[in-house]
């Protein structure tokens, strides 16, 4: 099966993807990753003004199936949270590099992120 | 150990399964979504392979005496033709696995399923009760040369009977027949573990293939959606809602009291059970709605009042109410119905209310 992966993002070895066309990075999980968990049921989000380090767990998002732990790829302080997928869990599923979006973040794209490349040929091993 | 495949792995594959081991066997756990594969369930008919259940021929002229006394229902009420749910339990009355009998319907011998992973110790009890008492009984482990699927949805008994076998509408609930189809003879029984309507259907695993293909049309379903159904319909998983050694539970605390037949004079674990419908039981297992969005899971806590009273053995988000589930339990003075818990979640806590109906219903009013 073939994920989305698109051009222009930067992404992690843990599935999370990081956009910097904004003033903030925003963060979510891709295509792929939702794809692995299945149907998603449940969202929590870090704190809108939380200071995160790097790969600090600041998320969880829960399937039907698993638990999972989002750790921030980015070290900065929360800008925004997209509140919508509090009530619309499933948005990860439907729209995870759109409406699915986790949270913004004020930091820097790190120095091991990977091109959409690099990730397309890791999550196809 | 490696995992055992069902006859229908390569099947599976072909319609792009994720897999799990489950007891034992590597099975199916969704095909596309939980959440359509349950939908499928509830509103028109779903497959699923349960080949990983057991399946143990009782025969012999003492098999209705051995199984009578190894459970504590009355298997000697039992007609061919009939299916009976009960369970093993231990001499203290603690249930080592739950099970269906049937009286086959054409043949003299008894089939005993147990759950997935559990044939060998369950056969190997039947065997050396048999023994221990004498009884003039042949056991045969037949799970690996036998496969089972399940049909169940609103619309499953149609859906089957469209393969020509057109008497499975008269079929009681908890009753099987003998019948064949497309050429293969199988024993088909109006049971399951869905909350819906539907059939369970065991044929030889070398059939499998041919059995498969005739419902080519129908939504495979895997073991997640597979538990949300069972949730909804509050019943039990074995080895997580009650274990011999992590969750060691008398059928009175596990809400299945009603497989109990104290008419029976003799059954393994009577005197235990006895002694608890006299003094009564401390915890038993509750229903629980979350009043807030939040999943919770075997082990999490339940408190009351900042006190622990109890722990989840089960939970969901259920697909059907849109509301998180769970079984667990908890003192049995905080049972009653409408009780006020709360869940311990992680890093924080979440309401919680015993309810009083299994959920599935409570959705049907």
């Amino acid at each position: 099966m073939t994920h989305e992966i698109p051009d222009d993002l930067h992404y992690t070895d843990s599935h999370e993807w990081i956009d910097d066309g904004g003033d903030a990075l925003r963060i979510g999980i891709t295509d792929f990753a939702q794809d692995e968990l299945g149907d998603v049921v449940f969202v929590e989000l870090p704190e809108e003004g939380e200071s995160l380090n790097s790969g600090d767990a600041c998320a969880v998002v829960e399937s039907i199936k698993a638990v999972s732990d989002i750790y921030t790829p980015v070290t900065g302080t929360v800008t925004a949270t997209n509140d919508g997928v509090l009530d619309q869990p499933e948005l990860l599923n439907t729209d995870p590099y759109g409406e699915g979006w986790l949270f913004e973040i004020d930091g820097q794209v790190p120095d091991d992120a990977l091109g959409a490349t690099d990730y397309r040929e890791q999550t196809e091993e | 150990m490696s995992s055992k495949q069902p006859p229908l792995y390569e099947s599976h594959c072909r319609a792009g399964a994720d897999f799990t081991d489950f007891g034992g066997w590597e099975m199916p756990v969704s095909f596309d979504s939980i959440r359509k594969e349950h939908r499928s369930v509830r509103e028109d008919v779903g497959l699923f392979d349960v080949s990983h259940m057991g399946q143990l021929a009782v025969d012999g002229p003492e098999a209705e005496t051995l199984l009578h006394r190894l459970t504590p229902s009355e298997v000697r009420g039992l007609e061919p033709g009939d299916a009976l749910y009960s369970c093993f339990l231990q001499s203290d009355g603690v249930i080592l696995d739950d099970v269906v009998v049937y009286d086959h319907p054409v043949e003299s011998e008894y089939i005993v399923v147990p759950n997935a992973g559990h044939d060998e110790a369950m056969y190997d009890r039947l065997r050396e009760h048999a023994d221990r008492w004498g009884l003039d009984v042949t056991i045969a482990n037949r799970t690996t040369e036998l496969g089972m699927i399940a049909i169940q949805g609103p619309e499953a008994v149609d859906r089957v009977d469209a393969e020509g076998t057109q008497q499975l509408d008269a079929l009681e609930p908890f009753t099987t027949t003998k019948t064949s189809i497309g050429d293969v003879e199988c024993l088909v029984a109006r049971t399951g573990y869905t909350g819906e309507d539907g059939v369970e259907i065991i044929f030889p695993g070398d059939e499998a293939t041919t059995i498969d293909r005739r419902f080519d049309d129908v939504r495979r379903c895997g073991l997640g959606a597979r538990d949300t159904l069972r949730l909804e319909a509050g019943l039990l998983l074995s080895g997580q809602d009650f274990h011999p050694d992590d969750e060691p539970h008398n059928p009175f605390e596990a809400g299945i009291g009603f497989v109990v037949d104290f008419d029976d004079e003799e059954f393994v674990g009577r005197s235990a059970l006895e002694q608890t419908r006299n003094e009564g039981i401390d915890e038993r297992i509750v229903r629980l709605r979350l009043e807030e969005r939040a999943i919770a899971r075997h082990g999490h806590r339940i408190v009351a009042d900042g006190d622990d009273v109890g722990r989840v053995t089960s939970g969901t988000m259920s697909p059907t109410l849109g509301i998180p589930i769970a079984l667990g339990y908890v003192d049995a003075d905080s049972a009653t119905p409408g009780t006020e818990l709360a869940v311990s979640i992680r890093d924080r806590t979440a309401d919680a209310t015993v309810v009083d109906t299994p959920f599935l219903e409570s959705y049907d009013e």
